[in-house]
């Protein structure tokens, strides 16, 4: 609960921040809401030598529309998210996943560049982003996030690359996302995501694996004319989670099939 | 008394405006100058011999002060005798392993110090801390509780004989062997009490100053009972309690946790004493998790037998518990489990037995409630699952076997003597609001519907109020918890009165003015009520636990407030020019039998208590009384919970909350609320949520933080409807019992009997706790597998 010593530096732009992770080089970290990364460094599982603040940064938090698309700058707090005009209008299910992320310090603080950089398996954006082929713009380059959710904790970020923005396509056909955990606040004990989106449907799941999953045996099932029930039976197909304390890998299987048929059903 | 005017009024908590706006004086938040930080180094291992310390390293780093090993604390902290007490309730004391604040040979459970790293700053002493290199040799952990009973068993601590810490029968099993025989039916089950976290808001902060020319010590630290602390401090350190202050202001919550003695009580002050400095050591919420008394951590075995028309016969429990890897001191106070678990019901004979196990964890001691919602638990559940096997509505089968309204007092089977009752009007009162017919009868179209909506009563009661000299003596080895208060009326009519209990979150500043002010006749704003404070106030208080603040410290306020009246009645005669036989004490006036308009108001009575009186007559107007309990109070009350479980995913919704509660009369029925809602909070999270998880072969504790130890929020919370009945007690003055840990008591049994009800349309019969979706859908799954035979829903 106490963490090591380290270094503190803050950034005015996106170039000084990269500047300063490669000077302080491997051991660096961002720093953006900190309600990732501050948590684990207090428990000492994570001990920057430095962290690189970007709070500072100003133009890294808006929601912009561009065509079919909308971005979002790495620093959008989920708050903003949450109640944003734009977002209920052209995405609604990621103005829902918003809001229902932690509480309102998390919701305060957390921002999406930190979510997808920390690429927890439990985490929400991860799993619409995954789900609507959203893009993940860096300093350095694009990555498509089927490309991007490597691993748990892990994404072809370089120690020094920064997100800058999070690039998902319009969708505000009939959607639903359904967080099953034991608290309000707590994270998902696996979250089903459905999309209607040009004609077929999306569907997303969250912490059934390492990684998001994109359940498309049950999106082809729906596509072929599988009444809900039916298809959602599909949706752990392939899947091999891991367990814990608060469900065995049989249980999360479980509920990725039921909540799959309750947010196709529950879509709007 | 005066009249009443505050006592049974809805008055806000004074403490609160200090408190909720920041201004409290929790222990680490004070001031104090050149003090230096203490972080413990903790074994990482649940059971393990220490091979060697390396401290050189830890010893260089920037800011370290200090590094000290047990070695150290030889010649400063007396032998293991420090927690060392008789088990309550157990006269066969059995391996009682001596236990010494840091381990010199043995580490015991996760968690256990091996040495302290003393820095300028907290993080200097963290980080050093983590530069001390123990080297240990890893030997098996002892988790399991059954395993640890068996002979032959793997051993918590090397040099012990065995892991059995106590094996007491009250009443043998021969006792009720014509209960049995005589029996229609006979029900059985097997009943867990996971481990909890008690998880105080505030953790633990320990302060410490030693002067070393006048030698004495003064410790700021969060406790629920700072005298006790005193009376062991002093004594490991070889000290006189006139040399030893004992501070403890605000306390952010205890539940129990914060009353016996931890490790870093002894180290601290043995530390300033060491260095000559002032030191502090404030506990990390990971630390608190993993080391924090732990709560229940029991199993229960129960059998019950009775008449096919419901009448009880006899009971049989075995207590298997969960000592941990040292005895706490007061764990065994847990055993009145065994004591209680005949609930409010009439039986020919019940035989029990505790039996207590080491095992390589952090010790168990009192949690709220400790013992008594684990007898209501078994209680209770036994009730439903009777009622389900003779097919009989459990609300028919409590009332047929209810001890009687005019049966009290009543004594029991263990020969305890429960004081008052009228279990019945309760029930009645709490089923009337509930509309527990309808609630039947929608639950039969609901079921039509495959719905799984289940209906739960707890009809608790509870012995609290510690307690009364004849039964905590022979129990613990001579201790009595009597109370103690010191009522001083300065000469201005300022009062001030010191007290024995403490207050975390209990209201009793409140209480205990609304008490004063009403006896004395003065506005509240008058009174100050102090305590955590041993330089301060009579010569022991006995802190604040088992519901006893109101129930045995508020009587002994009201003695002593009598006592000064009585006092002042002298000098009210004096200045009256009255016999003092004939001075009439009334709403804050002394006046003369007959004429009440030739009076003198009690400020007038200080002011010329502490001048010129007749000779003979001692100056002063203070009083100091001891109260000792001649019984226990036992509240009691019916709470009634409706929960619908949903069919696919195990998920429990508490869509119902009825809770009717009887604790005597009431000081002020704000609090009381209050204090049920916690409780009940508090009694859901054990339901549902909560569970200390260990690894089985590792030991380590798996649920160490708040992600994955459920502690329940306001958001899991369903609405609570109260209400209650008043059943004085007849043997204290102000006819009150205590209400601290009855939510506590109650709640448990009423979520899970509503799950269970819910459930029974599969053949379920019993859940365990917490009852997590995960646990429900495989007992659901293991049901609708095990065939559609299962036994057919309650028509
Ligand atoms: C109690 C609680 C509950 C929570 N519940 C949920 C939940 O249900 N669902 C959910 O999705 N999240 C949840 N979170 C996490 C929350 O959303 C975090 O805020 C989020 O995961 C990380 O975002 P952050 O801005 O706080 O990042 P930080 O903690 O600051 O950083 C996280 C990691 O990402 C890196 N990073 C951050 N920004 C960038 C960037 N722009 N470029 C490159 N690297 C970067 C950091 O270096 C660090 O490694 C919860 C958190 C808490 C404390």
């Amino acid at each position: 609960m106490i963490p090591a010593a380290f270094e503190y530096a803050r950034a005015s732009s996106v170039e000084e921040a990269s500047k300063l992770l490669k000077t302080y080089g491997e051991d660096a970290k961002v720093l953006a809401g900190g309600h990732s990364l501050i948590p684990l460094m207090r428990l000492r599982l994570a001990q920057p030598k430095a962290l690189v603040d970007i709070n500072g940064i100003k133009d890294l938090d808006y929601i912009k529309e561009d065509g079919s698309k909308l971005r979002f700058g790495a620093l959008t707090r989920h708050v903003t998210i949450e109640h944003s005009a734009v977002v209920k209008q052209k995405l609604p299910i990621l103005a829902e996943v918003a809001s229902e992320i932690g509480d309102n310090q998390v919701r305060n603080m957390g921002t999406i560049g930190g979510v997808v950089a920390h690429a927890d398996a439990a985490g929400d954006y991860p799993t619409i982003a995954l789900m609507l082929d959203a893009e993940i713009v860096t300093n350095r380059r694009t990555i498509a996030a089927k490309d991007f959710f490597k691993d748990i904790f892990t994404t072809p970020l370089a120690a020094d690359e920064i997100v800058i923005e999070v690039v998902f396509p319009v969708a505000n056909g009939p959607h639903k996302y359904i967080k099953f955990r034991r608290r309000l606040f707590d994270w998902a004990i696996v979250g089903a995501a459905a999309q209607k989106m040009n004609g077929g449907w999306r569907i997303g799941l969250t912490n059934v694996g390492p990684t998001p999953v994109r359940a498309k045996a049950v999106e082809e099932a729906l596509h072929t004319g599988a009444k809900p029930e039916e298809a959602a039976q599909h949706a752990s197909d392939g899947l091999n989670p891991s367990g814990d304390l608060r469900a065995s890998p049989e249980y999360k299987k479980h509920l990725a099939r039921v909540l799959t048929k309750r947010a196709i059903e529950q879509a709007e | 008394m005066a009249v009443s005017q505050l006592v049974g009024a809805r008055i806000h908590r004074r403490e609160d405006p200090r408190l909720i706006t920041g201004h409290g004086r929790y222990t680490d938040d004070l001031p104090h100058q050149g003090v230096v930080h203490l972080v413990v180094v903790r074994s990482p291992h649940a059971h393990a011999r220490i091979r060697s310390i390396s401290i050189d390293a830890a010893k260089k780093a920037p800011g370290v002060l200090a590094v000290y090993t047990a070695p150290d604390f030889k010649d400063i902290i007396a032998g293991p005798a420090t927690f060392a007490v008789a088990p309550v309730f157990a006269p066969n004391k059995l391996t009682n392993p001596p236990r010494y604040p840091i381990a010199a040979k043995e580490v015991c459970y996760q968690g256990e110090p091996v040495a302290v790293v003393i820095a300028g700053e907290r993080g200097q002493a963290a980080d050093g801390a983590q530069l001390v290199d123990v080297d240990y040799e890893v030997l098996p952990a002892v988790m399991d509780i059954e395993a640890a009973a068996k002979p032959g068993s793997a051993k918590v601590h090397s040099d012990q004989p065995d892991n059995i810490a106590w094996d007491t029968t009250y009443v043998p099993w021969e006792a009720t062997e014509e209960a049995f025989k005589t029996a229609d039916v006979v029900v059985k089950e097997r009943i867990l009490q996971q481990r909890l976290s008690p998880n105080p808001m505030e953790s633990r902060v320990v302060m410490a100053e030693y002067d070393s020319f006048d030698k004495r010590l003064t410790m700021w630290l969060s406790t629920q009972n700072p005298h006790w602390i005193r009376l062991f401090v002093a004594g490991a350190l070889g000290m006189g309690e006139q040399a030893v202050r004992v501070i403890s202001h605000d306390v952010g919550g205890g539940f129990g946790s914060k009353i016996s003695p931890y490790p870093e009580d002894f180290i601290v002050p043995a530390c300033a004493k060491l260095l000559d400095r002032p030191v502090k050591y404030t506990e990390t919420r990971t630390e608190a998790m993993q080391n924090a008394y732990a709560g229940r951590g029991q199993i229960f075995d129960v059998e019950v037998a009775a008449k096919k028309d419901g009448t009880l016969l006899g009971m049989r429990v075995t207590q298997l518990l969960d000592a941990g890897a040292y005895m706490a001191l007061f764990s065994a106070f847990q055993t009145c489990a065994c004591l209680m678990a005949g609930g409010a019901y009439h039986w020919n004979a019940i035989s029990s037995r505790s039996q207590a196990v080491l095992t390589n964890k952090i010790p168990t001691d009192p949690y709220r409630g400790a013992g008594r919602p684990e007898a209501t638990h078994v209680a209770e559940r036994m009730m439903d699952v009777l009622a389900l096997e003779l097919d009989m509505d459990p609300v028919e089968l409590r009332r047929k076997n209810f001890i009687r309204k005019e049966e009290f007092p009543y004594t029991q089977n263990f020969g305890l003597t429960i004081d008052s009752g009228d279990y019945e009007t309760t029930m009645d009162k709490a089923l009337k609001i509930a509309g527990y017919d309808d609630l039947r009868k929608k639950q039969k179209e609901q079921r039509k519907h495959g719905k799984l909506v289940g209906i739960g009563l707890s009809t608790w009661i509870e012995l609290c109020g510690l307690g009364p000299g004849a039964a905590t003596g022979p129990a613990t080895g001579g201790v009595v918890l009597s109370e103690s208060a010191q009522v001083k009326i300065h000469p201005a009519g300022g009062v001030s009165i010191y007290v024995g209990t403490h207050n975390h979150g209990q209201g009793n500043d409140t209480t205990h003015a609304q008490i004063a002010a009403d006896t004395l006749g003065i506005p509240m704003e008058q009174i100050d009520i102090r305590h955590g404070d041993t330089n301060e106030g009579p010569g022991f208080g006995y802190g604040t636990y088992g519901s006893r603040s109101l129930a045995v410290g508020g009587i002994a306020i009201l003695r002593s407030c009598n006592k000064v009246i009585e006092k002042g009645k002298q000098v009210a005669a004096h200045l009256l020019e009255a016999a003092e036989e004939d001075i009439v004490f009334d709403h804050g006036k002394f006046h003369v039998k007959g004429a009440p308009d030739k009076s003198k108001a009690l400020g007038e009575v200080a002011f010329a208590a502490y001048g010129q009186l007749p000779a003979g007559m001692e100056q002063g107007l203070e009083a100091v009384a001891y109260f000792e309990p001649p019984n226990f109070v036992w509240p009691f009350g019916t709470h009634i919970c409706v929960v619908e479980v949903d069919a696919e995913t195990g998920a429990v919704d508490i869509q119902k909350y009825v809770a009717v509660d009887d604790c005597g009369n009431v000081i002020n029925p704000m609090i009381v609320a209050g204090q049920l809602h916690g409780g009940i909070a508090q009694g859901i999270a054990q339901a549902l949520f909560e569970e200390m998880v260990y690894d089985d072969e590792s030991g380590q504790l798996k649920s160490a933080t708040f992600l994955d130890y459920a502690m329940l929020t306001a958001n899991e919370m369903p609405e609570i409807q109260l209400d209650s009945t008043v059943t004085p007690s007849p043997t204290n003055d102000l006819g009150v019992k205590g209400i601290g840990e009855a939510g506590t008591i109650a709640s448990t049994a009423a979520v899970i009997n509503a799950i269970c009800d819910a459930l029974s349309p599969l053949g379920i019969k019993h859940v365990d706790m917490p009852a997590t979706s995960d646990r429900l859908w495989l007992q659901m799954q293991r049901a609708r597998g095990a065939s559609s035979n299962g036994k057919e829903a309650r028509k």
